[in-house]
């Protein structure tokens, strides 16, 4: 008979190991992620502009970040003389730290049933969830500040001034936009969320349409990911913040910035896509009044939930597909759109995206109040006039605010006669 | 001349929309990106197809019983432009010419195809074959030997039905 318990630190000395074992085997999964989402990156690009990517070192090229990790451990380090020496070296590691903690608190796949008791799957189940991760990502800020004034170059400060704006602006959406998630799932736990979305029955992003398009953009914002790739615009600062760099500081950038990419990808799958949820309730599970339940019948009666190991995997797979659909999106967006100019991108931060993020917090929370103060129980009709209101503020602001003031293309800007 | 208008329309801002504008470029990619045909050259898999008129490692002709076609007249060490050939002529008990030496320098060559051209017995060619990569400098300068013993196709300067080119 399997203990139904959750694992906790009363458990002694089994706990320690078993948060040891996830905590190695995310950390790999994590840098195997990153090592071959560059490859990913370079693939993908290459296919996009009619050619093959890397695809000589292993089959298919999948030996490559082997390779280029190999080349980068064999370079020359480069220390800059009129460098200050300490901040230059930790500069790497304060942008590389953030991006790789803030998994901690990601769950990934269903609760694993063992002769121990039931492993939840998450590093760390804190109850404060998502402010956890605000707070981490804006950590991310020093790193890219600290590495660009340390490198005693005006490439380097440039850079890492504009990135320090851009970033900074660009939290204030992300929490706004945030906050809608919040408002829904009534908890910061990020297991709670998963949880709400599962009794919702719809996953977050239809009825927080609006919310996932502005999530999007300023994630894509505090990830430096094209179109927001000001800090690091080659053509335009060398490589920006991380010119003075070589070798393993700057593959620790590199690092960065892609464990950031991930990081960014899971949360977005685990707010606004159901994180391991997958399509269906044969999946679901939460733990309820000390019993896992996958839901409640008409009358509040909860449904007893199996877990399993298939399940678990399953839902690892599910969201592992997640994530890898954003990374996909990353990287195909990058190579569509061309690079915003640094009035472009304050503009975009702090007078599109926070009035209209603000307005639509205020929309979402006034629908929420009318809707539990209807009486409409937190299920499949709630969910779908929460998708009709969202639609209507998606089309407004596609058809009404996206009127080229700000980033207007091959747009005239006064009548033409004739 | 005149001097002909055009006038190219253009949407007002009001009609414009970068997120749309965003969508139609990603619609482009993803077809580009899934599309299977790609351009690149598997090198050395692929062999690279080279054109008639390439002009590459040099080849020396040889008569059917093996001496060279060469008649020793110095008219290629005089028009080459790198000073690359490096020819000692002599003339052998009937009375033909020949070189005792015949030496091309492949480093200092700028593979200009004069040689070729200057040729009046058809003896020297430049030829379709780049992959001659060495370990040395010295193993770049090849003699007669080496020059006769060429395989690969030589380079078509002129029409084969026109070799005057009247």
């Amino acid at each position: 008979m399997e203990r139904l318990q959750i694992v906790s630190a009363e458990d002694g000395m089994v706990f320690y190991l078993i948060t040891l074992t996830k905590i190695t085997v995310m950390f790999g999964i994590i840098m195997l992620t990153v090592a071959y989402t560059t490859l990913a990156e370079r693939k993908i690009s290459a296919f996009i502009q009619d050619r093959l990517g890397p695809n000589r070192v292993g089959p298919m090229g999948l030996l490559q970040p082997i390779a280029d990790g190999l080349k980068n451990l064999f370079k020359e380090e480069t220390l800059p003389a009129s460098a200050s020496k300490f901040y230059f070296l930790i500069g790497p590691m304060l942008a590389m730290i953030p991006a790789l903690v803030t998994f901690a608190v990601i769950p990934f796949a269903a609760p694993l049933p063992t002769s121990w008791g039931v492993v939840p799957m998450i590093i760390a189940d804190v109850p404060i969830g998502v402010l956890y991760i605000l707070a981490l990502s804006s950590l991310g800020v020093y790193g890219v500040v600290i590495a660009g004034w340390a490198s005693n170059n005006k490439y380097a400060f440039l850079g890492a001034l504009r990135a320090s704006a851009q970033m900074i602006s660009y939290e204030v959406g992300l929490g706004l936009s945030l906050i809608t998630v919040l408002m829904l799932a009534g908890n910061v736990t990020l297991t709670e969320i998963v949880w709400k979305q599962q009794e919702l029955g719809l996953w977050f992003s239809l009825p927080l349409s609006l919310g996932f398009i502005l999530f999007l953009v300023c994630a894509f914002a505090e990830t430096n990911r094209l179109p927001f790739d000001m800090p690091e615009a080659e053509s335009e600062l060398i490589t920006g913040f991380h010119t003075e760099y070589s070798a393993m500081k700057f593959s620790m950038f590199f690092i960065a910035e892609y464990a950031h990419m991930v990081t960014a990808s899971a949360l977005m799958a685990t707010l606004f896509f159901g994180g391991w949820d997958l399509p269906g309730s044969w999946d679901d599970v939460f733990m309820h009044d000390g019993a896992w339940i996958s839901g409640f019948t008409g009358d509040g009666a909860p449904i007893s939930a199996s877990l399993s190991v298939w399940k678990t995997l399953a839902t690892f797979l599910g969201f592992a597909a997640k994530t890898g659909f954003f990374l996909l999106l990353y990287i195909w967006i990058r190579w569509t759109l061309p690079r915003f100019r640094y009035d472009q991108v304050m503009e975009l931060g702090w007078k599109i995206i926070l009035p209209i993020s603000l307005g639509y917090a205020m929309i979402v929370a006034a629908t929420i109040l009318t809707l539990s103060q209807s009486g409409i129980d937190y299920g499949f009709v709630f969910g779908l006039v929460l998708t009709v209101v969202s639609g209507i503020c998606t089309m407004a602001f596609v058809f009404v605010v996206d009127r080229g003031g700000t980033i207007s293309g091959a747009a005239s800007g006064k009548k033409v006669g004739g | 001349m005149a001097i002909t208008t055009t006038l190219v329309t253009r949407p007002e801002i009001k009609d414009t929309s970068y997120l749309r504008a965003a969508l139609k470029g990603m619609k482009i990619t993803l077809k580009h990106m899934l599309n299977p045909r790609k351009i690149t050259q598997q090198y050395p898999e692929v062999e690279t197809r080279l054109h008639p008129r390439w002009r590459g490692t040099h080849r020396m002709e040889v008569h059917e019983d093996g001496r060279p076609k060469c008649v020793a007249c110095g008219l290629c060490p005089t028009v080459c432009p790198a000073n690359c050939i490096r020819l000692v002529g002599g003339e052998d008990d009937q009375g033909n010419r020949y070189p005792i030496v015949f030496e091309i320098d492949e480093f200092r060559c700028i593979f200009c195809g004069m040689c070729q051209e200057v040729c009046p017995v058809e003896a020297i060619h430049v030829g379709q074959d780049f992959e001659n990569a060495e370990y040395s400098r010295e193993r770049f300068v090849y003699d007669l030997d080496r020059l006769m013993h060429q395989d690969h196709p030589t380079t078509l300067l002129w029409d084969p039905s026109d070799p005057t080119s009247e």
